[in-house]
């Protein structure tokens, strides 16, 4: 087994348990600059409202305790800056570290956005040339840099959506979704206060024209569309989807996702896309850390842009830039103050670093996810055969017959060194393996994965118990997520609590 | 360029290997005449050092060398350098959403204890992994009131934030939710009569904020007996966190939705930082956002995962309890290392210290003649003065005095005209609090 | 696992046993094997009407949600408490410890289009020939 798998070996990493577990009244971590005025007694000011032990159970440990805490958890974890995640629609690409340099700037992090505009002009001018930036790679009119993330940003999309049309005099009650869709669409898309109509992919998985003409009516606000498709193909007949759309007086929204294979190539605004979101923390470059922060900047043309959430940066006459809290037709705030700054430094710092060369990004992701393609046709079910962009999506029929499905083979990619690509997502292809590099991925890197994913397929072949039973190098084993989801176990509790309380 | 690892001749290779002339090749999917034929028009390309030139020149362009007294929902409070040494490690820094448990370990264990740090801070069961920040996570709680009783009016305090009754109001507008605002009386504090005259059996929840906006702590009990005599949920929106470190939790509350801000997420221009939605085992199935539970594996060694997942928009889809996904997992990360730095005792005299330097603040300014405290309640770092003059006009001579001063409450409450809400932190030295007071009475002796 | 002949089933694979105008109803042993260990289900209160082909609850399992749906129209009379605190019996036993309501029938006659056990076993067995196409 290990002659076949190069990238990764075993290594002895430590233990560590809960940071409770760890506590002991009288540690501390911390120490606070002594007061310089007098103390306050707590009791007399808040009287009844007076929590006088402190935070109950609330750890208590010392300086170098937090440090090996976190540092070995830390090292119970996969990461970019360890080795490829081939994450279908996740552009999981480098972080630059100057990004985070330049965050942490005093005089960056330490700024308040209820400061006056004559003390922020640092902090506005990063905004608008974000937006300026944002707006050449889109070829949009307007856009709002608010959004918290992608899903955030198909809200505010939608909502705009619904505001233009209430304009108009009619805000319609459904909005098509393909059934390739991320779940954020629909789910999004509920929230909005729409109705969800799937519309069903044709056989080369991309947008069912035909049916399009059928299902757009007057009661349809808009067609939420990805582009390139969740499969990684380009939408040919955007521009004849748009039309047929703007034909009844509906609009396009474009789930921005996939820009990676796009920036620099080609502009959402003259495919016919009216209103888009970006995912910051995929095509621009942000840190996942984990789950987040992100942040999902929106880009519309001119007609959705009266109804931009507020505060919108304006630049006054002299040069002076500004935040204008009131504008009659806007939707509102989809977030308390102006959104996540910190990730917007970052996506900015990304978009300087390349400049005008961004599009050999795109390039060498799409030659990435190319090459991969190239190697795997064959080992792999290749449902859709149009050509793909920056990522391709394989299913496990092949491997199926022997037993062993997606969930398996990803396992097993883990023995091998990798994080696993996206299983069983887009719906629309059973036991879906949906593989994006990204352009940050050397050859060496891509041909590490062709060869471990060649390996694994002839495990599935000769020794599917191996695969099925995957991983078997890692800290812990298959987790039971039954018994997780039956009796939830969300929080610590001190052992005096878990004994007294009654027995299942 | 630097981000990119291969050389031409690697460029070269690949292309060959997939029988492609040139990279052009590869774009022939999307139709020509959509093809950009030029660069596209961006500054750059820079190196790191240019890279970091530019930032540092927009920062000398903020607010460096001032003393602040805002507050309002984002906090000045001190944070530990080992904050950034955690976070920065690349396992925590560059990894993906936990949903690989075997290879997250890390990650969920972290969330498992930050879970646990809300739960025992809000006094609730069980809260979840972050939403994208306060406003949103008091959004949620009010979205989950609205789906547990069925019905389909809120009433919220106007002493809530502006700014988070406005993204409540953006998004009840598309959920037929109705929102009603209830005043406040004189000690600063919400209408408990208004708010017991509005009550009816179609009333999901009550809102209330502590601190609230003008600084005052609520009390819970009356406005909660009420609430819960007619069927609606309590819940309690906390934006200054670090209040808990001396103040009761809201226990009678059903729903807490914290802001995590005050706990070790610089302030940032307005994010990013951490919402949180706290609240009782028996709701878990409709709280939106990830929840990481304690499992084992299949030889029995503890370990955790991602759970619930039902109620998460990538299985339920449009049946999903929110619509999110990516959350603030790094920032909950942050105020979970924070968290633990400060331990019992750390956030306790943290908590203290600001209660102390703010009575010393309040006591110096209200002796200058004209300055008057605006309401009576008990507060924790902030508070609300009436000022003989405009607010905005005393501000602007401030500014000449490198500070920037207490935020002026009439633009948000037409009837505060004259208030200001002042916020002293543990950051705030005593010096810094001398001469605002000094030069506030200065300001208003000057009879111009 | 048997599919009982005196039940009837429907194509969205729940099953009814009606007497003396009252209807036990549950999933089949097939829809349990499709979504896997069940953690969680939800139905509705005593008192609770439902409609014939709408969905009244849900059945949980950890990477999946499915409606059930009732396969005729009346009054709930009990729902099976039990389920609460041992879901995995739909799994071990989904025909009968596993019930999920009992319906007092408001229009008997709608039993009359459900599938028989034959005609049910049949439909699934065509199921499958389609998932391993």
């Amino acid at each position: 087994m290990t002659d076949s798998i190069k990238k990764a070996t075993r290594h002895t990493n430590q233990n560590e348990g809960l940071i409770f577990e760890k506590s002991s009244p009288g540690k501390r971590a911390f120490e606070l600059p002594p007061l310089d005025v007098p103390a306050a007694d707590p009791a007399r000011s808040l009287g009844g409202l007076h929590r006088g032990q402190g935070v109950e159970d609330f750890p208590e440990v010392s300086e170098i305790e937090v440090i090996r805490h976190f540092t070995r958890l830390s090292t119970w974890n996969y990461a970019i800056d360890l080795g490829m995640y081939p994450l279908g629609s996740c552009t999981m690409k480098y972080n630059p570290r100057v990004n985070e340099f330049v965050a942490r700037l005093d005089g960056i992090a330490t700024e308040h956005p209820y400061q006056p505009a004559e003390l922020s002009q640092g902090c506005l001018r990063i905004l608008q040339l974000l937006e300026n930036c944002l707006l050449e790679i889109t070829g949009m009119d307007a856009i709002t840099l608010q959004p918290a993330a992608g899903a955030q940003g198909e809200l505010t999309g939608l909502l705009l959506i619904r505001a233009y049309l209430e304009k108009q005099g009619n805000a319609r009650k459904k909005v098509l979704i393909p059934d390739s869709a991320h779940g954020t669409n629909p789910a999004t898309a509920v929230v909005a206060g729409y109705q969800v109509e799937n519309i069903k992919s044709e056989s080369h998985g991309q947008i069912d024209v035909d049916k399009l003409r059928d299902l757009v009516t007057e009661d349809v606000a808009a067609l939420m569309i990805t582009n390139p498709s969740t499969l990684g193909i380009f939408e040919q007949r955007i521009p004849e989807i748009a039309d047929i759309l703007h034909g009844r007086g509906a609009l396009l929204y474009m789930d921005g996702a996939n820009m990676n294979a796009l920036t620099g190539v080609t502009r959402p605004g003259e495919l016919g896309v009216d209103v888009m979101h970006l995912n910051l923390h995929k095509t621009f470059s942000t840190p996942h850390g984990g789950g987040g922060p992100g942040a999902g900047p929106v880009a519309m043309k001119k007609i959705l842009e009266p109804f931009r959430p507020v505060p919108i940066l304006v630049e006054k006459a002299g040069g002076q830039l500004a935040l204008e809290t009131v504008r009659s037709a806007s939707i509102g705030k989809v977030r308390a103050f102006g959104g996540n700054f910190g990730v917007l430094v970052r996506a900015l710092a990304y978009v300087l670093a390349y400049g005008p060369g961004v599009r050999q990004a795109t390039e060498d992701a799409v030659l990435n996810a190319n090459y991969i393609r190239k190697h795997l046709e064959g080992v792999f079910d290749l449902p859709y055969s149009l050509p793909s962009m920056h990522e391709v999506v394989f299913s496990d029929a092949i491997q199926k017959r022997n037993g062993v499905n997606t969930m398996d083979i990803a396992k097993r990619l883990i023995d091998y060194g990798f994080h696993p690509y996206t299983t069983a997502f887009p719906l629309i292809v059973p036991g879906a393996l949906m593989i994006e590099p990204t352009e940050s991925e050397s050859k060496e890197e891509c041909d590490l994965f062709i060869g471990a994913m060649k390996s694994i397929a002839e495990e599935a072949a000769r020794t599917p118990e191996l695969v099925k039973s995957a991983p078997h190098t890692t800290r812990v084993r298959r987790l039971d997520e039954t018994t997780a989801a039956r009796k939830p176990i969300l929080r610590w509790k001190p052992p005096a609590a878990i004994k007294s309380s009654a027995p299942d | 360029m630097r981000y990119l690892p291969k050389s031409p001749a690697e460029r070269q290779e690949m292309l060959a290997a997939i029988g492609a002339k040139s990279i052009e090749d590869l774009f022939e999917c999307i139709p020509e005449r959509f093809r950009l034929r030029e660069a596209l028009k961006l500054p750059g390309p820079l190196s790191e050092a240019e890279v970091i030139s530019y930032f540092k020149d927009r920062a000398r362009e903020n607010s460096l060398g001032y003393s602040s007294f805002l507050g309002a929902g984002i906090y000045n409070h001190l944070r530990s350098v080992i904050t950034d040494t955690i976070l920065l490690r690349g396992e925590f820094l560059t990894s993906y959403t936990p949903y690989q448990a075997e290879i997250t370990q890390g990650t969920l264990q972290a969330i498992f204890e930050f879970q646990t740090l809300m739960c025992q801070l809000t006094g609730q069961e069980v809260a979840n992994a972050s939403m994208y920040d306060g406003s949103t996570a008091t959004t949620e709680a009010v979205l989950m009131a609205e789906r547990l009783t069925g019905r389909g009016r809120v009433l919220v305090a106007r002493s809530v934030h502006p700014e988070y009754r406005e993204v409540l109001r953006t998004y009840a507008r598309n959920s037929g939710l109705r929102v009603e605002e209830i005043g406040y009386v004189k000690d600063g504090r919400v209408d408990v009569a208004a708010l017991q005259a509005a009550l009816g059996d179609d009333v999901a929840a009550v809102v209330l904020q502590s601190p609230n906006f003008f600084g005052v702590l609520e009390g819970y009990a009356e406005a909660a007996e009420a609430a819960h005599a007619s069927g609606a949920l309590l819940v309690v929106a906390v934006a200054e966190g670090v209040s808990l470190g001396v103040v009761k939790p809201p226990a009678e509350a059903d729903i807490v939705a914290m802001e995590a801000q005050s706990f070790g997420l610089p302030p940032s221009y307005g994010g990013p930082f951490a919402g949180v939605v706290a609240s009782r085992d028996r709701f878990v199935r409709q709280m939106p956002g990830r929840l990481a539970g304690q499992t084992v594996d299949a030889r029995g060694q503890r370990g955790f995962v991602l759970t619930l997942a039902t109620r998460e928009q990538h299985i339920r889809r449009e049946k999903a309890t929110s619509n999110i996904c990516t959350n603030q997992a790094l920032c909950a990360l942050a105020a979970t290392v924070h968290l633990t730095l400060l331990g019992k005792a750390g956030l306790r005299e943290m908590a203290e210290q600001n209660v102390a330097k703010s009575q010393f603040a309040l006591g110096l300014l209200t002796e200058i003649p004209g300055v008057r405290r605006a309401f009576g309640g008990p507060f924790f770092n902030e508070f609300t003065l009436e000022f003989p003059r405009s607010v905005r006009m005393i501000n602007a001579d401030l500014l000449k005095d490198k500070i920037v001063g207490p935020l002026a409450l009439g633009p948000m409450y037409p009837e505060l005209s004259k208030h200001g809400l002042v916020c002293v932190t543990e950051t705030t030295s005593r010096q810094e609090i001398e001469r605002f007071a000094e030069a506030v009475e200065r300001i208003l002796a000057d009879p111009a | 696992m048997a599919y009982p002949a005196n039940y009837r089933y429907t194509k969205e694979h729940e099953w009814l046993d009606a007497k003396d105008g009252v209807a036990t109803v549950g999933i089949t042993d097939y829809a349990q094997g499709e979504l896997g260990d069940v953690v969680f289900v939800e139905l509705p209160q005593a008192g609770a009407k439902v409609t014939k082909g709408k969905s009244f609850g849900t059945v949980e399992s950890v990477k999946a949600v499915s409606e059930i749906y009732a396969p005729a129209s009346g009054e709930v009379l009990e729902a099976n408490g039990e389920l609460q605190s041992k879901p995995e019996t739909i799994n071990s036993d989904p025909h009968a410890a596993a019930w999920l309501v009992k319906i007092k029938l408001a229009n008997p006659s709608e039993l009359d289009g459900l599938m028989d056990a034959a005609a049910y076993e049949a439909y699934i067995a065509a199921k499958g020939k389609e998932a391993s196409a």
